[in-house]
């Protein structure tokens, strides 16, 4: 198996396939026209709430809608 | 009892010999049932029926067939719908890494990974166009063709200025990048903008 073939410039640069991945298809959803650019973004948005626990039980949630992050 | 010993040592070579390399080479009715799980069920608990595996739940994989076939089957997956389900066609194109790869009915077993470029479509006389944003396509001995994309859009539904726009950014972003990962995600979108100029131009 080639050990030293070409690695891709974002591998080289510390980038997982996924993140590269992503990127593309934000930037990709970015350039639509308006109503589809619409309905890709809500379409991708995320909404989740995170507690933090302690000695085994949850203090208190946070709801958190941002949009995507890379 | 060596002569127990003697049978017990013969049978593994066996075992070794039936593994195959491709699972398409494998006769189709092989694959609807999970022969090795209920036979070790059978054996541990006779009374019960073995339960259903996921295996038999699937459809087999069709066989390779011995001539090439005239059509190509494609299905063309969105993380969040189907775009194409086995549908039938002439011809795809595909935006691999390595170039525009033609995949015609008989194509060699591949596996590559897609670049933001133009995928098309051809059946009889018309052509659908999709700019994929990055993804693999899987093409199976048996002219069937597997295409995952993360974000695959038709090209009407793009806007050329925004993608102007966005080409005009990141170059400038990438002359004024300082780390490697600033660097990266520039060229990134640098190329990104630059497929879909192409694909809106070309």
């Amino acid at each position: 198996m080639a050990s030293n073939a070409a690695v891709p410039f974002w591998r080289a640069a510390g980038m997982t396939y996924i993140t590269y991945s992503n990127i593309c298809a934000n930037l990709v959803r970015n350039c639509l026209k308006e109503p589809y650019k619409a309905e890709a973004l809500s379409r991708e948005k995320v909404h989740f709430s995170i507690s933090k626990w302690t000695d085994g039980k949850p203090e208190k949630a946070t709801l958190r809608s941002d949009s995507p992050d890379e | 009892m060596l002569r127990q010993a003697s049978r017990l040592l013969a049978r593994p070579p066996r075992l070794a010999a039936r593994a195959r390399p491709f699972s398409t080479d494998l006769p189709a009715a092989d694959q609807t049932a999970d022969a090795t799980f209920t036979e070790a069920w059978n054996k541990v608990i006779p009374n019960i029926d073995p339960p259903k595996t996921p295996l038999s739940f699937m459809q087999p994989r069709p066989p390779t067939p011995s001539s090439i076939p005239s059509k190509l089957t494609v299905n063309f997956v969105l993380p969040y719908a189907s775009a194409l389900a086995t549908k039938e066609v002439d011809m795809v194109i595909v935006p691999a890494t390595t170039g525009q790869m033609g995949v015609l009915p008989g194509h060699v077993a591949t596996i590559a990974e897609l670049k933001p470029g133009v995928l098309s479509v051809h059946e009889g006389n018309e052509v659908t166009k999709y700019f994929v944003s990055s993804g693999f396509v899987f093409i199976h001995a048996n002219s069937f063709a597997d295409i995952i994309a993360v974000e695959a859009v038709p090209l009407d539904q793009l806007d050329a200025n925004l993608v102007q726009k966005g080409l005009a950014e990141f170059t400038l972003k990438l002359s004024s990048a300082t780390t490697d990962l600033e660097k990266a995600e520039a060229q990134i979108g640098i190329d990104v903008h630059s497929a879909l100029n192409s694909a809106l131009t070309g």
